[in-house]
């Protein structure tokens, strides 16, 4: 788990900050953050500032920070510590088929978990001198491309965020899709307007992430996630970590 | 950022963006982006304006009355600094500023519940 991890270095002057990027906030996030110990600083994104400031594509993901507030990695894909059990309520009753296509799909997603772990033991250990720590230039180079279309649509992703808040819905669907169109690597906020969307009822809703089985022509989306991950293929979900 | 009209204050810029409007142009860490003359002069200032001469991109949802600015993508990546300050809330509405934790090492950890 992450709190294991950061336990362990924290007495070596690191520190572990959580941000959820969610646009229903607090009410989103509350019942996962309150089943952690809470030792570390634990923010909520309403409208993705990690995205567009950053270059957050997917979840989970991070970045690392020195001691001077200078990134020294970008964001990159983040795997859990191998333990790591999601917090919050275990559906009951029978698992429906989607979600049993979509753990068959998870699965095939390759997992740098300890190389990853490793590199950050590493630098909490060496700083600078480590080899995972990168100069300014290559922070620069290997953040996300952002051409002027990517920029524009961080801006409808923002619309669509604030207006799904003042419970315009339908006019957050449509600035969702523009999004999409303009900001196709970034399945965040394909996964944040999936999870907006009734696909199914219950514990199951948010996870959905695709049509529903009784009215999939209601889905206002061109695919969902597992159409997704099928599409690029499970092994490019994530680019493989590069030290 | 979102707004719901035309222009805004040098402050409200800074908080939705991050730039801070200053008389050498707009600036946030150690970039700074030269302005127009002109473009700063009151304190109310043209959104229009600012993001042509700031390259930023610019959505107005003109049925809802709103305008969006996008972010700076001058430099052709989403890091055109590596200076990683920001402000986020906490659970509590508690605002967090990523600075506190300067002199330790931090991981950002971005997670969502779906």
């Amino acid at each position: 788990m992450w709190q294991e991890l950061r336990d362990e270095l924290a007495p070596k002057g690191f520190e572990l900050v959580t941000v959820g990027l969610d646009t229903l906030g607090a009410e989103g996030c509350a019942h996962f953050i309150e089943a952690t110990s809470q030792s570390h600083p634990a923010l909520l994104d309403t409208h993705h500032l990690l995205a567009s400031r950053f270059g957050v594509i997917n979840i989970p993901s991070a970045f690392w920070v020195n001691e001077e507030g200078d990134i020294v990695r970008p964001p990159e894909p983040a795997p859990a510590p191998p333990v790591e059990r999601t917090p919050g309520p275990r559906p009951g009753g029978p698992v429906p088929e989607r979600f049993r296509l979509m753990a068959r799909e998870a699965k095939k997603i390759p997992n740098d978990a300890a190389e990853y772990h490793q590199a950050l033991r590493d630098w909490v250990e060496n700083g600078q001198g480590s080899p995972f720590a990168l100069s300014p230039n290559e922070v620069l180079e290997r953040s996300r491309p952002r051409s002027t279309s990517v920029a524009t649509g961080h801006a409808h992703f923002e619309l669509a965020s604030h207006l799904e808040v003042n419970g315009d819905h339908e006019g957050a669907v449509a600035h969702f899709r523009e999004a999409h169109r303009l900001v196709p690597d970034s399945w965040t906020f394909r996964r944040q307007a999936w999870s907006l969307e009734g696909g199914a009822e219950g514990p199951f809703a948010r996870f959905w992430q695709g049509p529903s089985e009784n009215d999939p022509d209601a889905w206002p989306y061109e695919s969902g996630w597992l159409e997704d991950v099928r599409s690029v293929g499970p092994e490019n979900y994530n680019p493989k970590f590069k030290p | 950022m979102i707004t719901t009209t035309p222009s805004v204050s040098k402050q409200d810029f800074k908080n939705g963006t991050g730039w801070e409007l200053k008389p050498e142009g707009a600036c946030r860490g150690a970039v700074c982006i030269p302005l127009p003359a002109g473009t700063i002069d009151s304190d109310l200032v043209q959104l229009e304006d600012l993001a042509k001469a700031m390259r930023l991109p610019i959505v107005h949802d003109s049925e809802r009355s709103l305008w969006a600015l996008g972010p700076a993508s001058s430099g052709g990546r989403a890091l055109s600094d590596v200076q990683a300050e920001f402000e986020l809330p906490t659970l509590e509405g508690t605002p967090f500023h990523l600075a506190s934790l300067r002199g330790k090492k931090v991981l950002v950890y971005a997670w969502a519940p779906y």
